[in-house]
């Protein structure tokens, strides 16, 4: 057979490379902020784009899409021409694809920064972003396709599946979770509500994890750990096991992150069920990656790259043990809305992908470069420094977790909380939180030391921009292998590989989702839970945009420890107006579903303005800017529209009047202040957020009275 | 208090969580049997894969 002459494009691949280690920077460096201002409330700045609840989503964001996406990307352009033999389909569309990409992470950092935001965690992006992130997402997966139908090797290799079933359930989750109705350039409400809306953005929030941070990650495991051993993977049949059943398990499991709310027991229980069954391909494949370095542990001891990657497929094994566990309902009773969960997401976060990174990347750069890696000695630094960079991030969080915990749950001998103020809860905590930051200093460090080393050596080498490659190609006719096995079958198609992929991910969800929606029509909604009022409506948004749901949860477990500090325990039929939902899902502060009404307006307005002055010790940051910016009453009607739309029972014709109701509403809150002797102007943002933190909860309160 | 979780009264639910493993299972149990049944030599090819990176393509 003729072989033919081709080159391999390595400048798309370098291009990834610089933007995973450019924006691995920033983004941890933006975390490293959160979690100073956790420990320092100075360190909010007194400035809206720097709080905390701006801040969070940013780090979040930056370190999932911008570091680890183009992670992904570095190493699917690299391994995926070479394992298909052909030069990627198109240099046009890998172009686009880098820029696009680069600049939807821009303008992503920007528009979270100034505060817009659906307040879906890890799916903040307002609609214009969403829509650009589909056509950017379409031209990767058009690329990569071609490329593989252009392939000069018949088969496709396990870490080909892994990046087409990530391609397509991506696709899928961010268009299912992205469904919004927009009310203007950057504003828009989720098209679901309340429990709807939480079960989708967690079936969303769990498979971002599973198909963005991990099932691409795995491609790579499986293409860069025997290039780095020089050895092939284990076991390939392990391998094909491992593939077929994590896509399959992965897409239930979301529930898990919503035990004991009030999501139905059904649900709860499908989540727990199939979290558990995780386990067992993820450990599959753990093994199969640590396994493949069996008689090979000389050369790991000798080669930094290994190190980093077996390290990475150890914490890859830690998290997914750890995962079920948390999924277990009475290990998630005391773990939910803790600092466990922080610990657990970054043993995976910087154990598994932040490692696997830099191991891909230092056995990367020389190839990239052709010549050895500047220094061994700094790489094994970052990796010793990184290390202990992990222990002083997670021992802390797990430390905190549990001692949280604990206190919420504490009672006295009498029957009464032993820590009722929440506070206490939370200044107990602080040397745990500098610890952390301590960490993550160790874990930057030993970034920069990095970036340092890469540079050197691409300096130093010679580009190898367009790698010089033979091979022959496909030939029309096929002699099978003795017998016909069915998966060869599937695997020599990759369309039907994709379809394939689609089914198995789309039965999960559907069974998960359908029947909630089914029911849509006939959720007898609680009698005294009414729409928000207009100026309600406006301080929820308010409320959205300034990320408070990064601390507060909205929804109090029917546990005795809850129901004592917060009231009531929450039930679905009082979210049925919430687009989108504020459950949250970490509590750094107390719970607010039932805030409405504890305190009068005066407190509230002080606490905004400065926490400490209410609760002396507070890390909440303060909010001055509220008392001075005025409100926008303009969008209010288009706001009502929307709700309308949505099915929320506004009477007709509504809108017209709504900003006359607003006003007549913010007049009253602004006159019972002067009474206490604040002066603010009744147009001011303050009193719209003042009027829905009032209102929290207290619909099924009036229930109660009138029943009495 | 008349707040029972209407969600919960969906006719049959329960069966959801059960059709949900009996799939699974049935999909897993599939899915070794071909695994195990698979080709010797393609199972080597498949490994190889990574390796051959001028290899002629049989
Ligand atoms: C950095 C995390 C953080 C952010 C962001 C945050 N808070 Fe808080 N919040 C706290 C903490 C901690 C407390 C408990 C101490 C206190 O009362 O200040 C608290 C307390 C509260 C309380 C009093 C609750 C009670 O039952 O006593 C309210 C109300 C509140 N926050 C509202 C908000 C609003 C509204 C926002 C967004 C504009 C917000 N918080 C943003 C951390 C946060």
């Amino acid at each position: 057979m003729e072989q033919e002459k081709f080159y391999y494009d390595n400048k798309i691949v370098k291009l990834f490379a610089y933007a995973t280690i450019f924006w691995g920077l920033i983004g941890m460096t933006v975390g490293l902020l959160a979690a100073l201002q956790l420990v320092f409330p100075a360190l909010n700045f007194n400035w809206a784009p720097t709080t905390f609840g701006r801040v969070r989503p940013v780090h979040t964001n930056a370190v999932i899409f911008a570091f680890v996406g183009n992670g992904i990307f570095t190493g699917v352009y690299y391994s995926l021409q070479r394992l298909c033999k052909a030069r990627m389909f198109s240099d046009k569309l890998s172009k686009i694809h880098f820029w696009g990409w680069q600049l939807i992470i821009v303008f992503a950092a920007l528009t979270l920064f100034a505060g817009f935001t659906t307040s879906k965690e890890y799916a903040e992006l307002e609609w214009p972003l969403d829509i650009a992130i589909t056509l950017i997402w379409v031209v990767f997966g058009w690329n990569m396709f071609g490329t593989i139908l252009q392939r000069r090797e018949r088969h496709l290799y396990v870490a080909i599946w892994f990046y087409i079933a990530t391609f397509v359930t991506v696709a899928v989750l961010h268009i299912v979770n992205s469904l919004e109705i927009p009310v203007s350039f950057l504003k828009s409400y989720s098209l679901y509500a309340g429990v709807q809306d939480a079960l989708v953005q967690w079936w969303y929030g769990h498979n971002a994890v599973a198909f963005f941070l991990t099932t691409p990650y795995l491609g790579l495991m499986y293409y860069f750990i025997p290039k780095a051993a020089e050895r092939p993977v284990y076991s390939y049949r392990l391998s094909i096991i491992h593939f077929w059943a994590l896509i399959f398990l992965y897409i239930w499991a979301g529930p898990h992150h919503l035990l004991y709310t009030a999501l139905p027991d059904w649900a709860q229980s499908l989540g727990v069920v199939f979290s558990i069954m995780l386990l067992a391909p993820s450990w599959g494949g753990m093994i199969n990656g640590l396994l493949t370095l069996r008689g090979a542990w000389d050369k790991v001891r000798e080669s930094v790259e290994l190190k980093f990657l077996v390290v990475a497929v150890t914490a890859y094994g830690m998290a997914t043990f750890e995962g079920p566990m948390l999924s277990l309902k009475n290990v998630n009773a005391i773990a939910h809305y803790t600092d466990w969960i922080v610990a657990h997401v970054h043993v995976g976060a910087l154990g598994w992908n932040g490692f696997l990174t830099f191991g891909m990347l230092y056995w990367l750069y020389p190839k990239l470069f052709g010549r050895a890696l500047y220094s061994q000695k700094l790489a094994n630094f970052h990796f010793w420094i990184a290390t202990i960079g992990i222990l002083f991030y997670a021992i802390p969080m797990y430390w905190a977790g549990f001692t949280q915990s604990l206190m919420w749950k504490e009672f006295t001998a009498e029957g009464f909380l032993k820590y009722p103020n929440f506070l206490e809860t939370v200044t107990k905590l602080a040397p745990l939180y500098a610890l952390r930051s301590l960490g993550g200093v160790l874990y930057l460090a030993g970034f920069v030391v990095m970036i340092y080393n890469l540079i050197k050596t691409a300096q130093l080498g010679q580009p190898v921009t367009d790698e010089e490659a033979y091979a022959a190609p496909l030939t029309k006719e096929y002699l099978p292998h003795s017998k016909d096995h069915w998966h060869r079958v599937i695997e020599r198609k990759p369309i039907q590989m994709l379809v394939w992929s689609l089914v198995v991910i789309l039965i999960g969800g559907i069974i998960e989702m359908v029947p909630t929606f089914l029911i849509q029509s006939n959720v007898p909604t609680i009698a005294s839970v009414k729409p928000y009022t207009p100026l309600e409506l406006q301080g929820r948004d308010i409320y959205v945009r300034e990320g408070c749901y990064t601390c507060h949860s909205q929804m109090i477990r029917p546990f005795r420890s809850e129901t004592e500090r917060y009231g009531e325990y929450s039930k679905a039929g009082e979210f049925v107006y919430d687009h989108p939902f504020q459950w949250g899902s970490k509590r750094t502060g107390p719970d607010l579903a039932r805030i409405g009404g504890k305190y009068p307006d005066s407190w509230h307005f002080n606490h905004m303005e400065d926490p400490t002055t209410m609760s002396p010790g507070s890390i909440m940051p303060a909010y001055p800017w509220l008392i001075d910016d005025v409100l926008d009453v303009n969008s209010t009607p288009a706001k009502i529209r929307v709700m309308q739309t949505l099915g929320v029972p506004y009477p007709a014709g509504f809108d017209q009047i709504a900003v006359k109701h607003l006003t007549e509403q913010a007049t009253k809150i602004s006159q019972g202040l002067k009474k206490d002797g604040i002066e603010v102007k009744e147009d001011s943002e303050i009193i719209a957020l003042i009027a829905y933190l009032q209102r929290l909860g207290t619909d099924i309160k009036a229930e109660k009275t009138a029943q009495n | 208090m008349k707040f029972i979780n209407y969600l919960e009264s969906i006719a049959g639910i329960e069966i959801f969580p059960l059709i949900s493993l009996l799939v699974f299972s049935l999909f897993f149990i599939a899915l070794i049997f071909y695994v195990i049944k698979a080709d010797k030599k393609y199972i080597e090819h498949m490994q190889q894969i990574p390796f051959e990176q001028e290899s002629q393509n049989k």
